[in-house]
């Protein structure tokens, strides 16, 4: 068996199937503690799906996978106390105010009163929202929403961050802003797994692994990567293997 | 516990919030409750008649008198013919047409015994039914009446049995007795089971659920969070529906509000279990929306509300013991008009317990974090 302690992620032949479509095929990788971990592929190449039965909301037809030391399968909820989740659609409650979202996630995840107010002042004071605090999450601007919702994933402090595509629709300056953060959770020791088809956020990330019809065709450091097949950019490297993905029609 | 404190804050912010809940919580309860009980009155009154009297005696001048002495009826005019009183039916001129013979007077006198015909439009068999039977009510005495005068008998003699009528527990026959608790069980059942069905499935479309799903909050904890909001809506419901029907139905309330609102509160966990249970397989409002209807329809028409269950065919019958609707209407019934107590009530609980235990094994088992 791996070895949790270097690894807060492991996966192995893990495998999703709807009916006779395998939207995951077998994919064995490995995550090392506090590393930012880029998760690419086209649309429907099945990140999503993979990033679902990492984070215990899909049980996965076979395989197994160890997540922050827990068993996906005997442990999800061990597991979720120690991961956070920021999904493809933004999923904060638009009805309520920038602080009553976090004060609900905050409080459904089980932190003091005292430390809820604290981590709200601060991280209102951080986003820059201290206008907005009373203000309908419905009202913020996309970029906002998302950065909050990141935020608000990693409350808790959890191990490990999941984020599905999280700066989709996010203009340019948001989204380094957004990476930003990115930077700062894993400064503090959280592990970042995150799936994204920007080709240039891949260059940020420590490691990237290319998902192409639900296999993992490849896994390596950005410059391995692009070293390997010989090619200037990760947009490149991503365009030669997914060129003969034969899902994109 | 503390999960929960915060997931119920959030709930109500969420609900008062909604500007569409408020409405539906106090607006449309009073509406419904107040039409309703006015508009299902099954007491016939005002029904509308036409005569054609052939015989234009003394005798049939004085059974006309009754009858438009009657409050249940209504005289829409004398036809100078057969085809006046049938062409009136025709033409929903009138629900009755009463058509006396020429020599009406003279054969009661001389045969004693004459006839009249009825002719009642049947479209709605029970306003028929009612309609005749009160017609012929007023036929009956009116004919002893006249053998009482001719023949100078004591009226023993000519009715040797007579039935002295006593309605026990609703002595006036008020129909808005039977009615406003059985509008109330529909109300709070209705609200109960959309509120609840529809709440968890909004999450579900707007992706929020996801977001709870994969924070180690527990399924009960969860399914509680949803649940005690409309519960406490529900109660709240019911005794604002009860206090209208005091105040504008003076309803009587000749049993404990206690023992009431104890099988109430019981009552609810059966409603919310099964529209968190239903929550739990649709995945749009709609479908939800749909699941809900269906099962509201079903329960309300076999509810005993409109028709006795007693009427029912033996399967129907046997159908209705899964209906909480009726058990609810049935106790309120016997709480408020008899003034029935627990120990008369006891197996009511017993049953609509185990009927709650169900429902919320099926709603957290109906629920799941991870598909």
């Amino acid at each position: 068996m791996l070895k949790p302690a270097e690894h807060t992620i492991t996966a192995k032949n893990l495998t999703k199937t709807f009916g006779d479509f395998t939207a995951v095929d077998a994919i064995t990788f490995e995550v090392k503690k506090g590393e930012i971990f880029g998760f690419l592929g086209a649309n429907g190449a099945g990140k999503t799906t993979a990033i679902k039965m990492l984070c215990g909301l899909s049980s996965p037809s076979s395989g197994e996978a160890n997540i922050a030391g827990f068993d996906i399968y005997k442990q999800p909820e061990d597991i979720k106390k120690n991961i956070g989740y920021m999904s493809q659609h933004f999923s904060l409650y638009g009805d309520l105010t920038v602080e009553e979202n976090i004060r609900f996630y905050a409080g459904i995840y089980g932190l003091k009163s005292t430390e809820i107010k604290e981590r709200s002042v601060a991280l209102i004071k951080e986003l820059g929202l201290e206008n907005y605090a009373k203000r309908f999450v419905a009202e913020l601007p996309l970029g906002w929403k998302q950065k909050l919702a990141f935020s608000i994933a990693i409350i808790h402090n959890p191990k490990i961050v999941f984020l599905d595509e999280p700066t989709s629709g996010v203009d340019p300056i948001t989204r380094r802003q957004f990476w930003g953060m990115i930077y700062s959770a894993a400064a503090k020791g959280i592990t970042v797994f995150v799936t994204t088809h920007y080709l240039d956020e891949a260059e940020y990330c420590d490691r990237v692994s290319i998902m192409v019809d639900g296999e993992m065709r490849d896994l390596d450091t950005p410059t391995a990567l692009r070293t390997k097949y010989n090619l200037p950019t990760m947009n490149d490297v991503f365009l030669h293997m997914a060129v003969r993905s034969k899902r994109s029609e | 516990m503390r999960t929960l404190k915060f997931l119920l804050q959030k709930e109500f912010l969420q609900i008062f919030r909604n500007k569409a809940m408020l409405p539906i919580i106090f607006v449309l309860p009073i509406v419904q409750l107040v039409v309703l009980t006015f508009a299902a009155d099954f007491e016939l009154k005002n029904i509308t008649y036409v005569v054609y009297d052939a015989d234009k005696s003394q005798t049939s001048e004085r059974l006309m008198n009754q009858f438009a002495a009657s409050p249940f009826f209504k005289f829409k005019g004398a036809m100078a013919n057969f085809n006046d009183g049938m062409s009136a039916l025709d033409e929903n001129q009138a629900t009755l047409f009463i058509r006396i013979p020429p020599r009406f007077e003279h054969d009661l006198a001389k045969e004693k015994s004459a006839q009249i015909m009825l002719d009642v439009n049947s479209i709605d068999g029970q306003a028929a039914t009612l309609s005749f039977s009160y017609a012929s009510g007023i036929i009956n005495s009116f004919s002893s009446e006249i053998r009482q005068e001719w023949n100078g008998l004591p009226e023993q003699l000519t009715m040797p049995i007579q039935v002295e009528k006593r309605y026990w527990f609703n002595p006036e026959m008020a129909y808005k007795n039977l009615m406003v608790p059985g509008i109330l069980a529909l109300l709070v059942t209705m609200i109960g089971l959309f509120l609840s069905a529809m709440n968890v499935v909004r999450e579900k479309e707007i992706g929020t659920i996801e977001q709870i799903n994969v924070t180690p909050i527990s399924k009960v904890h969860f399914l509680i969070g949803k649940l005690l909001p409309f519960w406490v809506i529900a109660m709240f419901e019911m005794a604002f529906g009860l206090t209208i029907g005091y105040l504008i139905f003076n309803i009587p309330v000749n049993g404990s509000l206690i023992l009431l609102f104890s099988y109430v509160s019981i009552y609810m966990l059966v409603v919310l279990g099964m529209g968190l249970w239903i929550s739990g397989f649709a995945d749009t409002q709609q479908q939800a929306m749909f699941l809900a209807w269906f099962v509201t329809v079903i329960f309300i028409l076999m509810s005993g509300l409109f028709t006795p269950i007693e009427n029912m065919p033996d399967w129907a019958q046997k159908l209705t013991y899964v209906n909480p609707v009726a058990y609810l209407i049935k106790v309120l019934r016997s709480v408020l008009l008899k003034g029935s107590t627990f120990a008369q009530m006891q197996w009511e609980f017993v049953k609509i317990s185990l009927f709650a235990v169900t429902m919320l094994i099926l709603a957290v088992r109906g629920y799941r974090k991870r598909n």
